[in-house]
């Protein structure tokens, strides 16, 4: 009976087994349950979502209605070979169909190990090594450069004593980077080099010393096909901003001009698969792409809930389907997140925590 | 004056930009106006209009509706 269950749905069509990682569904959410929540709404197929985990605690294990069994997975340093050791336990188990990897961090094993779980029967929907590693944080501006879009100056530096020089080709307020994650604004030299020393001690160097740009933040979620074709793109403005800076709530926008922007960022890299890109729009209505994430935003079921349901657009074109582009979305759609305490049991976070599953 | 296209304007006075995400309320007159601005009529007629179904001064009403304008373009939902 278990069997069954796991190859064909009540409608007697085989069901596809979907790993989504990220379940993190905190105050500073990975997009994993956002992802899942999509994917679940499309009626084109049945799903069993498999989630993978880093740690106990990650909301999305415990929500059972949205992950049907979880299997924690290695960090990302410990390297592909670890990783892929772990998959393939995972995977005799749950002959998995399709991996959709939702971390930053963690992407670039996941795309290095991409034709080995090809070899297996499990399909992924990534960019390649050169457009994931084009849009860094520490190449963004050469990368604006090359293709006409427009990012804000950036000066890379090692050293603390490389700040007042970095100052004065770019003048204060000035932002202060990590690598990773994390930015400060500096008005002067003292506090950028408290910024630097902050930084360097939580993400290491390089650090990044970026042109403050003044505007409003908008956000735009695009999916693209990795032949230059951009199937879904949704702009949106965060309308209430948390302390990290996350969107708490947002609405989907009608402004060509994103749009626009979005469709050449797409066609430059053939990106595949899911980005946001970042863009600080300022008075005179100059956007400037401040970051391109590499995989879909936490606020991605947006996308769904607007008429463009960018992750099931994934599924299918990871699982070979031809996706036509959307052409129309629904403008002043809203999303308010929320917080709610998910009771469990101990025996529940015991068996995570022991067995690396639940 | 001509309203962005786009504007989504409400009979309560609600009024949605689409390209920014702003939304803003306004008040009965303010609700008229805009809804005179969506038929596009022009200045003169919004102004008799007004000045017809609320009891106001017409020189008081030109200076407000002037203000009312310049607000209107500072939100950008005049073109």
């Amino acid at each position: 009976m278990e069997k069954q269950l796991k190859n064909t749905g009540s409608s007697g069509r085989k069901i596809i087994v979907i790993a989504v990682t990220a379940l993190n569904a905190i105050d500073s959410p990975g997009p994993g349950v956002a992802v899942i929540r999509a994917i679940r709404e499309c009626h084109d197929y049945e799903v069993r979502i498999i989630g993978l985990s880093y740690e106990s605690l990650e909301p999305g294990l415990y929500m059972h209605d949205i992950v049907d069994k979880t299997y924690q997975i290695p960090y990302p340093s410990s390297g592909t070979d670890t990783l892929m050791a772990r998959i393939m336990h995972i995977h005799e188990i749950e002959h998995i169909d399709l991996i959709i990897p939702n971390f930053d961090a963690e992407l670039f094993n996941f795309i290095k190990l991409k034709d080995k779980l090809r070899d297996l029967g499990i399909r992924t929907f990534l960019p390649e090594l050169a457009q994931f590693e084009a849009r860094d944080k520490i190449k963004l501006y050469e990368f604006g450069k090359k293709h006409g879009l427009t990012m804000p100056r950036d000066i890379i530096i090692h050293q603390a004593k490389d700040l007042a020089e970095a100052a004065e080709r770019i003048g204060y307020p000035m932002v202060v980077k990590g690598k990773f994650y994390d930015a400060i604004i500096a008005n002067t030299l003292e506090h950028a080099q408290k910024a630097f020393y902050k930084i360097q001690a939580k993400w290491g160097l390089p650090i990044i010393v970026q042109e403050f740009i003044n505007g409003t933040e908008i956000n735009i979620a695009a999916l693209g096909d990795g032949e230059g074709n951009a199937i879904s793109i949704i702009p949106m403005r965060k309308l209430y901003i948390t302390d990290k800076g996350k969107a708490w709530a947002g609405i989907t926008l009608d402004d060509s001009s994103f749009i626009m922007l979005a469709r050449k960022f797409v066609k430059v890299t053939n990106w595949r698969g899911g980005c946001e890109l970042e863009i600080m729009q300022t008075a005179d209505g100059k956007p400037y792409i401040m970051e391109v994430n590499p995989r879909f935003p936490a606020w991605i079921y947006l996308t769904a809930a607007a008429g463009q349901n960018q992750p099931a657009a994934l599924v299918k074109m990871a699982l070979g389907e031809k996706v036509e582009p959307f052409t129309d979305y629904e403008v002043g759609k809203i999303f308010i997140r929320y917080a709610w305490d998910l009771i469990t049991d101990i025996r529940e976070f015991q068996k995570i925590s022991g067995t690396g599953e639940l | 004056m001509r309203l962005k296209k786009n504007i989504a304007t409400s009979e309560e006075g609600f009024i949605f930009n689409p390209a920014t995400g702003d939304s803003f309320s306004t008040n009965d007159i303010g609700a008229d106006i805009i809804s005179l601005l969506k038929e596009e009529k022009p200045n003169q007629v919004i102004i008799d209009t007004i000045c017809t179904k609320y009891d106001v001064d017409q020189n008081q009403f030109e200076k407000d509706l002037d203000d009312y304008f310049c607000q209107l373009k500072e939100y950008t939902i005049l073109e």
